[in-house]
């Protein structure tokens, strides 16, 4: 064990904990010897899945009436370090909320973020993070050397989530002081936007496409291969910068990571923002007309080949059977 | 209104360069360019000034050598003018280093609206937006997919984990946009030849009144141990379509057993 204390972001999906918190649970649990929980909204209702988990302790905002959670956490966060209260180091997703909160606490802590982290390890009692560079072809190890708690952005995916059977975790409160004009951001409403069938991010099939589809329209052949495999559809950045999919579909740098048993690839040429969102796949697929698309490079079977072609005969022989 | 756009001027992606293993800095021998992330909150800001009737758009930038390639592509667009903040002691700066540089350089414009993109293309970081916010004390909404101003209040559609929200924050404030949420002008003749003349203010730390120990190297609160190549994952079987293929996609599902 290197460190004290590490806090890890609390991220919920309705009633449960999100994925990436509990991936970083497990994770923590291997590099300090307390683990604690800090998060938007009532701790309460998560504290058994937590401590499930390994957290101890989970300190809560309470409800933030609409605010956005970066501001508020993190403002409340840095109090709590001003008592005292603080770890040795902040584990958050890469995540919308868990970005906004480690650059608004880097700020308030004047200590650096540690992005895009896939691995973690101790050296004496500070964290070393690894961040994979230029699409994956060389990896970065980068330690917090501040003097302060580091902060670490954390890819989802990069740990295996895991319960250790531990009792409820306590619950305090995290108190918010008052924010002020800054805090001024108000959530009106929420929308969803998921699909039918399984989350893309738990499928384990995932078919996704791309600008090879050449028209929006043509994305129906992706939904139809992903529902006809009991698979989640995704899409890479360039159709949803289209407006072709909602982003809630995108796989990538900037979207979902995707670790399925098999990612079928429709006309996708595998930019370098795409195959970090999916090089984790067990099995990739990759259904391109162009040879020298990198794709290919990833793909354990590889299709040169017309997607409007090779994509209806794939469905129907799927279908047949 | 004053709107002030965040803009990264980086190597040409297909160019990339390389991490220098002696200085563990990215090496930017090639010219730059624009950061393509960076036209989204430029045609934004082009658009929300038209929208408003009235203001201007500045553009912030810290580059090695008072570069300005990218910025006269921005400011061909039609951005009003610039800041370039140039300094040797910048070498090294880590995100928070460069958000206090750039803070301090949009301060000095008294913007209404600061957009940015929420990531950059080269480094992607994606925290620099959040902490300028947090430097200038203003309030943010990141992961836009579309800004309106009305009577004085950003209304955004903020990008969430399952959807989207609908945000509302009063100005000034800061926005990061997503791709996508406009679609970027090509600059013009007119207007490439127009951006050649329009005035770009060229900084450095001490102009800025920024100390230079908390920029760099010196203020870098992180340090990179080591830099190696990762594994690369071997690439399987390539056949081309005679027909067929179908058949191949579906032995190999079948030999996963996924079906």
């Amino acid at each position: 064990m290197g460190l004290d204390k590490i806090w890890v972001f609390g991220e919920t999906n309705g009633d449960a904990v999100a994925s990436i918190t509990l991936e970083m649970l497990a994770a923590a649990r291997d590099l300090a010897d307390t683990v604690e929980v800090f998060m938007a909204g009532d701790g309460d209702d998560f504290a058994e899945e937590l401590g499930e988990h390994g957290a101890e302790t989970v300190y809560s905002t309470g409800d933030l009436d609409g605010g956005l959670q970066g501001v508020a956490v993190a403002a409340a966060v840095a109090a709590a370090v001003d008592d005292g209260d603080g770890p040795d180091a902040f584990l958050l997703g890469t995540t919308q909320d868990g970005r906004d909160v480690a650059g608004r606490l880097s700020v308030k802590l004047d200590s650096p973020v540690i992005t895009n982290v896939v691995a973690l390890e101790a050296d004496g009692d500070e964290l070393i993070g690894s961040e994979p560079v230029f699409g994956g072809t060389t990896d970065v190890r980068t330690k917090n050397t501040s003097g302060k708690a580091g902060i670490f952005l954390v890819r989802p995916k990069s740990f295996e989530a895991e319960g250790v059977g531990g009792a409820e975790a306590d619950t305090e409160d995290l108190e918010v002081p008052d924010l002020g004009a800054v805090g001024g951001a108000k959530v009106t409403n929420s929308y969803v936007e998921e699909s039918d069938g399984p989350k893309l991010d738990e499928a384990n099939i995932v078919v996704s496409g791309g600008r090879g589809l050449g028209e929006a329209d043509a994305f129906t052949m992706v939904d139809d291969l992903a529902k006809t495999v009991g698979g989640a559809a995704g899409a890479s950045r360039a159709i949803v910068d289209a407006g072709w999919v909602p982003y809630s579909m995108q796989v990538g740098q900037t979207g979902k990571v995707v670790k399925p048993t098999v990612y079928i690839a429709a006309g996708i040429s595998g930019a370098t923002q795409h195959l970090v969102g999916m090089k984790g796949s067990k099995n990739i697929v990759a259904i391109n007309k162009d040879p020298e698309a990198p794709i290919f490079a990833v793909a354990d079977l590889g299709v040169v080949g017309d997607v409007h072609k090779v994509m209806p005969a794939l469905i129907d022989a799927l279908k047949a059977r | 209104m004053k709107v002030v756009v965040c803009v990264k001027q980086i190597p040409d992606p297909a160019d990339p360069g390389a991490l220098d293993p002696e200085t563990k800095t990215l090496k930017r021998d090639s010219k730059l360019i624009l950061d393509e992330s960076d036209s989204y909150g430029v045609e934004m800001a082009l658009q929300l000034v038209d929208a408003a009737g009235e203001g201007e758009v500045h553009l912030v930038s810290m580059a090695p050598n008072n570069e300005v390639a990218g910025l006269r592509t921005a400011l061909a667009m039609g951005a009003a003018s610039a800041t370039v903040v140039s300094d040797d002691a910048l070498q090294g700066s880590d995100a928070l280093g460069t958000a206090k540089v750039l803070a301090a350089a949009i301060a000095r414009q008294e913007p209404d609206l600061v957009l940015a993109a929420t990531e950059s293309s080269d480094g992607y970081t994606g925290t620099v937006p959040e902490q300028v916010a947090a430097l200038m004390d203003l309030p943010s909404v990141t992961f836009a997919k579309s800004v309106a101003i009305e009577n004085g209040t950003a209304k955004v559609q903020r990008q969430t984990e399952a959807g989207y929200d609908d945000v509302e924050c009063p100005l000034p404030a800061l926005v990061s946009v997503t791709a996508g949420v406009v679609e970027p002008r090509y600059p013009s003749f007119k207007g490439i030849m127009a951006a050649k003349s329009k005035p770009v203010d060229e900084l450095d730390l001490a102009g800025l009144g920024v100390d230079a120990s908390q920029v760099g190297w010196a203020g870098a609160g992180q340090e990179i141990v080591s830099i190696a190549e990762a594994p690369a994952r071997e690439a399987g079987e390539v056949i081309e379509d005679e027909g067929d293929a179908y058949e191949r996609i579906v032995a190999f599902l079948d030999d996963l057993k996924v079906l």
